[in-house]
């Protein structure tokens, strides 16, 4: 056994974050460790990490007590965490950074090529000698810097890797990289934990599974002996029999129509399509495909370079969000934490900020109404706050997420331009924002969905457009695409590419 | 509606002012018993309590402008060059012989336009705060000299004559050799008389309220008790500006500008134009500081208020304030104001050297804001 917590417990004032938790990661295998959000998942890793000291129970690694106090004890001691937002330095190269904090050489003055061969060693046992070494990772994608920094954890000896969210800004392709890596260091007797809200992820990379709920571990053994929904009953407590809510609806008039639509870069080319009211259009495609930019192109975030865009017939006046604003469109960011939310403002500010005037009388707002309109909203979101006169940023990331969302229901959008809705969100929240976009949509106003996770885009629209490289390659009814198909019309170039090449 | 969501947050949470009001009475309760038991006479005399509310004004008024900038997550280093510069410019006016009217004015009009230049640069090129107005900090106290021909501007009024009289209660100068301080008359059996600034709506409410001294009739003054106009000035503004930032739309949207600005961008606020306009005003209040500062020397001066600005954002910041934006408070940074006021009175009284006060002064920043930070880092979890 590499790793053995029992009974881990810890607090923060009257919160509970863990209650219990017995883990065991042994060498060479993987371990998926799955929960919903606020389930105590970042609270464990932390405690492993030595960033909290537990209040309660024990760890031991490789049959040694281990109870690191600081960061630096733990990786030491040989325990390496890749969390979702890499730490690299951005500014050094990817030699410099494979050694920071352990440079080979002599009172002070490196030696630089040990430096070399130690940079060279450690991408070796990630399988990827042939990464650049010397330009700044800032330039690398950010696969090539997930890379650079799980090989960073191998070359400090590490005996325990532990992965949180590791594909959450990977494409496909280097999901399968990733994997590879993974195993890789499997063989190599590494034991890995690996933190996903995918399913099908973990079961691809992982043999054993370990299910927390409310700061417990609920259940665990291994993963080909339960199937997904036993899974998801462990993580909820209940069953969750249908996770994409349906319901009849009929289909009006085009409220939005893009003309040809181009951005910055060839992001995105010359995009045309229709949203009709009472209707859920979704965006397929590759992360980098330009999906992205539509919606903000559309919201004049970006700066449009050619094209137009009529909202209920009349044309509107590109790169001004406000007037966007006023022509009834609203944007969620894909990035709820740089740019979705005010986070150390609260719940109230955050949700009415687009539409103040209604809650304000002379250019003064009322504190009352504000703080009413946004219980209404907290009530239909199902959001867990204590009141809407907390900071967001208290809030778990699924309530995070319900907040950025009820701002737009807040506003009355028409066209909820969505990006990534419910990425790195717990099955009950996106229960809760499917349920609001249905609702959307049967109020006879139109939703337009970028997404990267299949399932979703298939569950949840009426129409799918597949973007790739910048351009709208197909859109189609749901019913016409399945995830193969939908896949394929993502990957459709880059096929024909390789085979130019 | 809901009557879910009606939990109460921790009471420091919940008034945020409580910590800055702490920090004030404990200082003021610390030298109270100090001065007492060490030099056997009071700190907390109403002359001193006058003296520091006179001391605060100008670093009170250039924080009701710092605060909204602060909290914009902006910066302002120009604010002391601007307030030597404003200063100088309304000095020079009042020594051409134009009304004091129109010098405050002035004043308020080159903070004004000083600042659109900082806000035009900063939202136009989309330049650090901080470096735009290192470089304002500069050329005002170069334009500040220009101006003033590199000397002094004496424009010799009286003590309360126009200007000169929204600092300078004669009461407060001399309530330290008054004993009766709350008697009518100040030294020599003589009335104060009115700052002659004083508008006429202003005298005419005053004649209602302050009565005639005694031997004579048919002469206004100001009771010894009453601080200089522009304490009084300074409070009606904090109370306005409290409310706007608080409660007003473009106040609700100066929080969000500072706490993130993309996402003010995506709720549709216009983030440049709010920036010019957040700068724009604090450069008047700033004006204004600049003038209680030349009724305070009663001479305008190219050299005056040199590191000020960094006073003024220790105020806003011991108020509470985060240097990241989004948080802040006015009535938070009057207060951190009145605190550096009442360290300075306090040292002096017990007789400390100025370096003493400079080291304490220098502490209790830090205090405040490392305090500031455990506080909320204990209320995360």
């Amino acid at each position: 056994m590499r790793l053995r917590l029992r009974g881990i417990e810890k607090s923060f004032g009257a919160t509970r974050a863990l209650s219990g938790v017995d883990l065991e990661a042994r060498a060479g295998e993987v371990l998926a460790l799955i929960g919903e959000n606020g389930a105590g998942k970042s609270t464990l890793m932390k405690v492993i990490s030595g960033a909290h000291a537990p209040d309660a129970g024990t760890m031991e690694l490789d049959g040694q007590p281990f109870c690191p106090r600081e960061p630096r004890q733990s990786s030491d001691a040989g325990v390496a965490m890749i969390y979702q937002e890499l730490t690299l330095a951005p500014h050094l190269n990817a030699e410099e950074n494979l050694v920071l904090g352990r440079e080979p050489g002599r009172l002070g003055v490196i030696n630089r090529p040990m430096r070399r061969e130690q940079a060279r060693k450690a991408l070796e046992m990630v399988n990827h000698p042939h990464l650049p070494l010397d330009v700044p990772v800032r330039a690398l994608s950010v696969a090539q810097q997930q890379i650079v920094e799980i090989a960073r954890a191998c070359a400090s000896g590490a005996r325990v890797v532990i992965l949180d969210e590791p594909t959450s800004s990977l494409g496909r392709h280097d999901v399968q990289t990733l994997f590879s890596i993974i195993a890789r260091l499997a063989e190599r007797g590494v034991a890995l934990i690996y933190i996903s809200h995918f399913l099908e992820e973990c079961r691809t990379v992982a043999k054993n599974y370990l299910v927390l709920r409310d700061g417990k571990s609920v259940g665990s053994g291994e993963l080909s002996q339960i199937n997904d929904a036993g899974i998801i009953r462990l993580m909820v407590g209940r069953d969750v029999t249908e996770l994409y809510p349906r319901a009849e609806r009929k289909l009006g008039e085009p409220l939005i129509e893009l003309n040809g639509l181009s951005g910055k870069r060839g992001k995105p080319h010359n995009i045309s399509f229709k949203v009709r009211r009472g209707e859920i259009f979704g965006i397929a495609g590759l992360i980098g495909s330009g999906r992205t930019e539509i919606l903000r192109a559309v919201f004049g975030l970006n700066v449009a370079t050619e094209g137009s865009v009529v909202v209920e017939g009349k044309p509107l006046a590109l790169g001004a969000p406000g007037r966007s604003l006023a022509a009834g469109l609203g944007l969620l960011s894909e990035n709820r934490k740089e740019e979705g939310l005010l986070l150390n403002r609260d719940l109230a500010d955050n949700l009415t900020l687009s539409r103040l005037d209604v809650l304000a009388k002379g250019g003064f707002v009322s504190r009352t109404k504000q703080l009413a309109a946004a219980r209404n909203l907290m009530e239909r979101l199902d959001v867990r706050a204590k009141t809407p006169a907390q900071t967001v940023g208290t809030l778990s990331g699924g309530n995070q997420q319900k907040i950025a969302f009820g701002r737009l229901l807040h506003q009355e959008a028409d066209v909820l331009l969505l990006d990534e809705p419910t990425r790195g969100i717990d099955v009950g929240a996106k229960a809760v924002l499917y349920r609001q976009m249905l609702d959307v949509a049967q109020a006879g106003r139109a939703v337009v969905m970028v997404s990267s996770y299949l399932p979703e885009l298939l569950g949840m629209c009426d129409t799918i457009g597949v973007m790739c490289r910048g351009e709208l390659v197909a859109v189609r009814p749901r019913v016409e695409w399945d995830e193969h198909s939908l896949l394929t019309a993502a990957l459709s170039r880059e096929v024909v590419d390789e085979k130019n090449n | 509606m809901s009557d879910k969501f009606n939990q109460r947050l921790p009471w420091l949470k919940r008034y945020p002012l409580l910590g800055p009001v702490f920090g004030l009475s404990f200082v003021l309760i610390l030298f109270q018993c100090m001065v007492h038991f060490h030099r056997g006479m009071d700190f907390l005399t109403p002359d001193t309590v006058g003296l520091i509310l006179t001391q605060t004004v100008v670093v009170a008024t250039g924080t009701l402008g710092m605060t909204m900038i602060i909290v914009s997550g902006g910066i302002d280093l120009s604010a002391g060059s601007m307030v030597a510069l404003t200063g100088v410019v309304a000095g020079v006016i009042l020594r051409s012989g134009h009304s004091s009217w129109l010098a405050v004015l002035a004043a308020i009009l080159v903070g004004a336009f000083a600042g659109l230049i900082n806000g035009g640069i900063i939202a136009r090129f989309n330049m650090m705060p901080f470096i735009v107005t290192l470089g304002s900090m500069g050329a005002g106290r170069g334009l500040a000299k220009w101006v003033a021909d590199n000397q002094s501007v004496n424009y010799n009024f009286g003590i309360t004559d126009g200007v000169n009289g929204l600092m300078n209660n004669p009461s407060i100068l001399h309530a330290a050799s008054s004993p009766q301080w709350w008697t009518s008359l100040g030294p020599n059996d003589q009335p104060n008389p009115m700052p002659t600034m004083t508008p006429d709506w202003l005298y005419n409410i005053c004649a209602h309220f302050m009565p005639v001294a005694p031997g004579h009739p048919g002469e206004l003054y100001m009771p010894l008790w009453m601080p200089p106009m522009g304490v009084l000035i300074l409070l009606v503004l904090t109370v306005a500006m409290s409310i706007v930032l608080n409660r007003s739309v473009f106040g609700r949207h100066i929080f969000a500008l500072g706490s993130n600005e993309d996402t003010a961008r995506l709720c549709g606020l216009r983030t440049k134009t709010l920036k010019v306009v957040v700068y724009m005003l604090a450069g008047m209040f700033i004006g204004l500081a600049g003038v209680f500062d030349l009724a305070r020397l009663r001479q305008g001066d190219p050299t005056v208020a040199i590191g000020l600005e960094l006073d003024i954002i220790a105020a806003v910041v011991i108020g509470g304030a985060s240097l990241n934006g989004g948080v802040g408070s006015i009535w938070g940074a009057i207060i951190g104001a009145l605190t550096m006021t009442s360290l300075r009175s306090g040292t002096v009284q017990m007789g400390w050297p100025s370096y003493i006060q400079e080291i304490i002064i220098g502490v209790v920043i830090v205090l405040a804001v490392g305090v500031d930070k455990i506080r909320s880092r204990g209320l995360k979890g």
